[in-house]
């Protein structure tokens, strides 16, 4: 067949049988480097299974056709089943299972060129292929983005001390799986007291950055604010500084402020310690919460604060009973952003800090650097769910303030 | 109405002229604004621009040496280190009164580590002669000028009071000096000895590393942000989350996955070794090298090249690169001629703060990066917790903030400071 530009019909058996054959010659050469290195060895399994798999296309398409295509898929996948049951037990039988009905579909998609479905009819086969081959790269970059995150998910239910899937594992068997490094987060004294220290520290921070910084933002959003520009540079640098540099000018100023509170204001030293790492914590948050919350009263009508004036709400009612609500959703994720920096913050605390304000990073930090325990993996898909939660969080406030924005005439 | 009040000014309700009323109004809004913003001001300055000012003036602050030698000092003001001869009597003499305070003041030693980042045996010199000094009376054992060289041989070197007699002022720029690989000597600055010279080497690793993440990340964004941005609404939403989901993700969670990945045991040399790729006995070395760190930071960087490409091509109109194929353009000439200068700005907002975040990461260094794959912040933290060099620490800090501020200022040339979105 010629490539007809209007792709109605336009199915060739050798193109497929081509596709189809060197697609499973490709797929096969994995599987025939790990079993032997010899040339011999690797290109005849390539070709054996590329002959068969051409032989298996030729049948399918011959006999059964398009009618029979679900028939075909269910068949594959039982195929498949019992090929990889054989092979590698129940582990390689999961495996194997979507492998041939996935099989016998390409073969399907390919000959009666499903690859053409829900894309412009004038675009030429080169084309296509471009379309299909930047998916591809795409789906590869989102794979190197989401993959080393979720890798860790599974290993962290290793019941052996290794970071690395274990034989039983991969078999999917029982034993190969334990709550064990879980167990040991919760039950270890230096994870849980640094986990509390983490729960202490990042909800006051948080609310000291919220607070000065929403105030703040307002007074930022007037109309006429003197030194705007520079004002907004001060505010947002703790943000612009590498991190590096403000722990280490936090290092030398809060160990002067550190002995003062305690020589001159006699107050105990954990205390002190708490102290030191909550207000450092706090002015790294703020840069955030003044960027979310001028971004909500980017769109807030004034015409609102006005009319509550009008009706003879005092300016601390209108900004509690009217302002407030509407520039809540900001608030929120300004809030939320502030925490995770508290949260999530090593190179301050590993600084400033002493060793009974321990934070979870810290404690992880220190754990990856000396001996690393696979109870970090447990404690790692943790915080995973946390950061799920709290982005789940961000994006529904967002949707709802935009709503809100919508709402608010002008 | 007669004609003299209608040529007067303009009044308000309560008789005032309105342009004064105005005023007075509008001053009361700035007052108003500013007294929202002045005690986070108050606090931003007091906790965050103190400590950064603190630290740049220990970059160039040297008291140790005039506050712990003062008679010293002052008796040394005179002599000519050009000579090459010894100094006289009374300087000996000024030395062993402020030795004896400071023994007693437990500071000899804290000076002889000073001093010995300038010139090495200064430590043990101070450490030392401490100890028998201790024992002496300013005025019955002197003179000092034979004893205390008898106590120990480098006080008989002209190069000790040449050293102390350089570092004596209260201002000094030896740390920068320092921190580019030189160092201040009695005869002006000198490069350090050939051994010593880590530091620029180390920062040109830090800024050539940095762009290397840049690239790949430039690399790796640009087609995941157009297909972002030419997908309905819905679906890229959809998608986006896969791009929001690590930069939510806990740093450390990403730069441990990275260490469990990359090691010698771990799940790529598994995979790679189960696959037959790489031999048993071969494994890749993945982790403790340039590598690792690159490609860790790259992962936790890469949703900050992302996001900006995306949000620039959001506003790209499509009509333009229709009309270029409409004109006869090929695709690849739409796309180059029309589609990516418009896509630039994305492009340049994305890379300056990614190279800005880079340059200044220590956390995934450290882990993943051992000793080939460190950059000049872990060189300042190793100065701050484990040789105790505050002053070069502080002067390597000053760069880097210097740098970064240069490049910061760029940013609000091209992207403007108010334009910084999250999420």
């Amino acid at each position: 067949m010629d490539d007809t530009r209007d792709g109605s019909i336009g199915n060739s058996m050798p193109f497929t049988l081509t596709v189809v054959g060197s697609v499973a010659a490709v797929a096969a050469l994995p599987v025939g480097l790990s079993g032997s290195r010899e040339l011999e060895y690797i290109l005849s399994i390539a070709l054996g299974s590329a002959a068969i798999s051409v032989l298996t296309a030729f049948i399918l398409l011959s006999a059964v056709g398009l009618g029979g295509r679900g028939y075909a898929i269910a068949a594959g996948a039982v195929v498949g089943a019992v090929l990889g049951t054989v092979a590698g037990g129940p582990g390689g039988g999961m495996a194997g299972t979507p492998t041939g009905a996935v099989a016998v579909w390409f073969i399907y998609w390919i000959h009666y060129r499903g690859y053409r479905n829900g894309l412009p009819p004038y675009l030429s086969s080169r084309q296509v292929l471009w379309y299909y081959a930047y998916r591809l790269i795409c789906g590869l970059v989102f794979f190197f983005l989401i993959a080393p995150i979720l890798v860790i998910l599974p290993l962290s239910f290793n019941a052996q001390d290794f970071f690395t899937f274990t034989p039983e594992m991969l078999r999917f068997e029982a034993e190969g799986y334990s709550l064990k490094h879980y167990r040991d987060f919760f039950t270890n004294n230096e994870w849980q007291r640094s986990f509390r220290n983490s729960l202490i520290i990042a909800p006051i921070a948080t609310a000291i950055s919220v607070s000065l910084g929403t105030l703040a933002a307002i007074g930022l959003s007037q109309s006429h604010v003197p030194f705007k520009r520079s004002i907004m540079a001060i505010l947002i640098s703790p943000m612009i500084v590498p991190l590096i540099i403000s722990a280490t000018g936090m290092f030398f100023f809060y160990s002067q402020v550190g002995n003062w509170m305690e020589g001159s204001l006699g107050l105990e030293k954990t205390f002190v310690g708490y102290v030191k790492i909550v207000l450092a914590h706090a002015v790294l948050g703020i840069p955030f919460v003044i960027i979310t919350v001028t971004a909500t009263l980017v769109g807030f009508d004034r015409s609102l604060t006005r009319a509550a004036a009008n009706l003879g709400a005092n300016p601390v009612r209108t900004f509690f009973s009217v302002q407030m609500p509407l520039i809540l959703p900001g608030v929120i994720s300004g809030a939320l952003f502030a925490f995770i920096t508290s949260f999530d913050e090593v190179v301050v605390v590993l600084f400033v800090g002493s060793a009974s304000q321990k934070t979870l990073p810290w404690q992880m930090f220190t754990g990856l650097r000396e001996q690393i325990s696979p109870t970090i993996l447990a404690v790692a898909t943790i915080l995973v769910v946390i950061s799920i939660a709290l982005l789940t969080t961000v994006e529904l406030l967002r949707r709802r303030s935009e709503a809100l924005r919508g709402m608010s005439p002008g | 109405m007669s004609a003299a009040t209608r040529a007067g000014p303009v009044l308000a309700a309560d008789g005032t002229p309105l342009k004064r009323s105005l005023a007075r109004a509008l001053r009361m809004q700035k007052i108003r604004a500013l007294l929202l913003v002045a005690p986070l001001l108050v606090f931003v300055l007091i906790t965050f621009v103190t400590p950064i000012g603190q630290m740049l003036f220990r970059s160039v602050e040297n008291d140790l040496v005039a506050d712990t030698l003062p008679l010293t000092v002052a008796a040394l003001a005179d002599w000519d280190a050009s000579a090459g001869e010894l100094p006289e009597e009374p300087v000996f003499n000024a030395l062993a009164r402020d030795m004896i305070v400071a023994v007693r003041e437990k500071n000899h030693t804290k000076l002889g580590t000073r001093l010995n980042y300038e010139r090495t045996g200064m430590s043990s010199l101070f450490r030392k002669s401490g100890r028998q000094i201790s024992r002496w009376d300013p005025e019955e054992d002197a003179p000092f000028r034979e004893r205390l060289i008898d106590v120990h041989e480098g006080w008989g070197e002209i190069d000790t009071w040449k050293t102390i007699q350089t570092h004596s002022r209260r201002l000094t720029p030896g740390y920068f000096l320092n921190a580019v690989d030189m160092q201040l000597t009695p005869d002006g600055p000198m490069a350090q000895p050939e051994s010593k010279r880590i530091l620029i080497k180390l920062f040109g690793r830090t800024v050539w590393m940095s762009l290397v993440i840049t690239v790949t990340c430039i690399i790796l964004a640009y087609p995941v942000a157009y297909l972002l941005a030419n997908l309905p609404l819905r679906k890229s939403n959809l998608l986006l989350i896969m791009v929001l989901l690590p930069f939510w993700t806990s740093l450390l969670v990403r730069t441990s996955a990275w260490k469990v990945l990359l090691q010698q045991q771990g799940v790529i040399n598994d995979t790679l070794v189960w696959l037959g790729l790489v031999a048993d006995e071969a494994r890749l070395v993945m982790i403790n090298n340039q590598f690792g760190t690159i490609v860790a930071m790259t992962h936790i960087l890469l949703p900050f090249m992302i996001l900006p490409i995306y949000s620039v091509m959001r506003t790209i109109p499509p009509a333009y690169v229709r009309a270029a194929k409409s004109l006869g353009a090929t695709d690849w000439t739409a796309f180059w001629r029309v589609y990516f200068p418009q896509s630039v700005p994305g492009i340049g907002a994305g890379s300056i703060l990614v190279f800005i975040l880079a340059i200044g990461y220590y956390i995934t260094p450290e882990i993943v990066g051992g000793t080939k794959g460190v950059f000049i912040s872990n060189r300042i933290a190793y100065h701050i917790s484990f040789s105790l060099n505050w002053g070069l620490a502080a002067a390597l800090g000053t760069i880097l903030l210097v740098a970064v501020l240069i490049l910061y200022w760029c940013y609000d040339r091209i992207v403007g400071i108010d334009n910084v979105k999250l999420g």
